[in-house]
């Protein structure tokens, strides 16, 4: 098992609420997946600023002075937001290659969840209701959102297990599911240049994804090509800068559920997930159709 | 009427309470409030009751059934009336995957849409979709009928044993062993029937195509002595 919310908004006036009503919906999904839990945002982008999401093991040691650092080596003027394992770096955008080089060099023991414009990203390992109160998700706001509540089966569980995950800029992908040629399709993309940080099946489909975009394919066409390179379950559901997807396996045998209405368009493992969303009386509610993609685009 | 608000009440004190309940029930009529999508309302009731849930359900709504007649007005999650034995289920809304799985009696009524695996292994149990129906529906159905007023999605019937399959619009695929079959006078009445207990009138009979097992698959065959 495994839970999934996602929520994009179509009606702006809603922004400031997307974090609160996505933090509602994660707490539905506590029973399929209590092991770990994790969700992007995507928020305002500010013009010519990246930000860049960090998680460490020790973060009163790793977060201490990593501003003025990061500062002084690559002579910029980088802000640090920290919200207890994680923390958000926002750098200048021509300067991002330049700061994660550095990170990588000089402070090996952070990890980056994500990068981008728009995306923060935050999982850990813990009951779900209690990552999003760590994280304080109910004051987020933004565009679009994505959560995951992991009962993992194909690796471990450890933070870098938990979903989102994301593989390239503004992207996150979340899954319920297992995919069973996810080591090949693996060799394949780093024979390709991709990186990989776990031996996770669904990081490889993020992978897959990012590696499809970067040949040119759009969000829709790239979840198309998933129907049929990737076997095994899966309900993938995705987020980019102003994106949101769907895709089901063609068996599809995990469940899913989707709504929307003028103001949204909402995904839930279940229909409890989206009880608590305005209007759900009146929004179309319907179940994806197998091997079929659905996305928006602001 | 008793009325049981699922925001006031938590599902085992729902289930308890309709668990109560015998063949000489005095309360034959509830109402169910504010599902708001839970599992397992109104499973394994075993009284001629009739329960009406207000709003949408999520897993194994009225599952096990026994006598009862629940209609849930609002959609159903995956595996409604799973494993029912008699008695009705009405679905005013869509029904997710496996509907209607295993069942063993009485009468499954879906007035919107079935997802995939409708009637999977189902044995005896009757199902009328008003809708569509989603793919391997009826896979290795022993007994039963299952009716489809619109269109039917891939492998319909895969391994099919003794169900008797009416279609009125497409079937996008037969599954294994699966085949049209000619509409008999029998086979007329039994749809008759049944759209009359569905509740319902402006479709005939007539409309449908009859689909069942062509019995090569699930009989033993000599030619095939070797691979066993």
């Amino acid at each position: 098992m495994c839970g999934i919310v996602g929520l994009f908004l179509k009606n702006n006036t809603l922004e400031p609420k997307l974090g609160e009503m996505l933090s509602v919906m994660l707490g539905t999904m506590c029973d399929r997946g209590p092991d770990s839990a994790g969700f992007a945002v995507y928020g305002t982008p500010e013009k010519g600023r990246t930000k860049i999401t960090l998680q460490s093991g020790d973060p009163e040691k790793d977060f201490a002075g990593l501003k003025q650092a990061v500062d002084k080596e690559i002579g910029i003027k980088a802000e640090l937001k920290e919200k207890s394992t994680h923390a958000v770096l926002t750098v200048s955008s021509d300067k991002v290659d330049a700061v994660r080089t550095w990170l990588n060099e000089h402070r090996p023991s952070l990890r980056v969840m994500g990068v981008g414009d728009s995306i923060e990203i935050y999982k850990e390992v813990g009951y779900p209701t209690e990552v999003a109160k760590r994280f304080d998700l109910k004051s987020m706001k933004g565009s679009h959102a994505i959560g995951h509540t992991r009962m993992a089966t194909e690796s471990a569980v450890t933070t870098l297990g938990a979903h989102p995950f994301s593989t390239g800029s503004d992207q996150c992908l979340v899954h319920n599911g297992s995919l069973s040629n996810h080591n090949g399709i693996r060799r394949q993309l780093i024979k390709d240049g991709m990186r990989f940080e776990t031996e996770n099946d669904t990081e490889v489909a993020a992978a897959y994804l990012t590696w499809r975009m970067k040949q040119g394919l759009n969000l829709g066409e790239a979840l198309n090509s998933t129907i049929d390179d990737l076997d095994g379950f899966f309900n993938f559901v995705v987020g980019t800068k102003d994106g949101f997807g769907v895709v089901r396996d063609p068996i599809a045998c995990k469940p899913a559920v989707m709504a929307e209405t003028d103001d949204y368009v909402a995904f839930g493992s279940e229909y409890r997930a989206l009880v608590n969303l305005p209007d759900i009386n009146k929004a179309r509610v319907w179940e994806p159709e197998p091997a079929t993609v659905y996305f928006w685009e602001r | 009427m008793r009325t049981i608000d699922l925001t006031k009440s938590n599902i085992r004190e729902l289930n308890e309470e309709l668990h109560r309940q015998g063949g000489g029930a005095n309360e034959d009529s509830w109402e169910v409030l504010n599902p708001r999508g839970a599992h397992a309302v109104a499973v394994g009731v075993d009284a001629p009751i009739s329960i009406s849930v207000k709003g949408s359900v999520g897993y194994y709504c009225g599952g096990m059934n026994k006598q009862a007649q629940v209609t849930v007005h609002g959609s159903a999650g995956p595996g409604v009336a799973e494993n029912m034995m008699s008695g009705k289920v009405v679905i005013k809304g869509d029904a997710s995957q496996y509907a209607g799985a295993t069942g063993r009696g009485g009468l499954l009524v879906i007035e919107g849409n079935a997802s995939s695996r409708c009637g999977i292994s189902m044995k005896g149990i009757d199902i009328v979709v008003k809708g569509n129906i989603g793919h391997m529906s009826a896979f290795m159905a022993q007994s039963g009928h299952l009716v489809v007023c619109g269109d039917a999605g891939d492998a319909l019937g895969d391994s099919l044993y003794e169900a008797k399959l009416f279609v009125r619009g497409s079937v996008k695929s037969l599954g294994a062993d699966c085949v049209e079959k000619d509409m008999r006078p029998e086979h007329h009445a039994a749809l008759t029937k049944l759209l009359k207990d569905a509740g319902i009138t402006d479709i005939k009979p007539d409309e449908f195509k009859r689909y069942g097992s062509a019995r090569k698959l699930y009989n033993f065959n000599i030619d095939n002595a070797d691979a066993y």
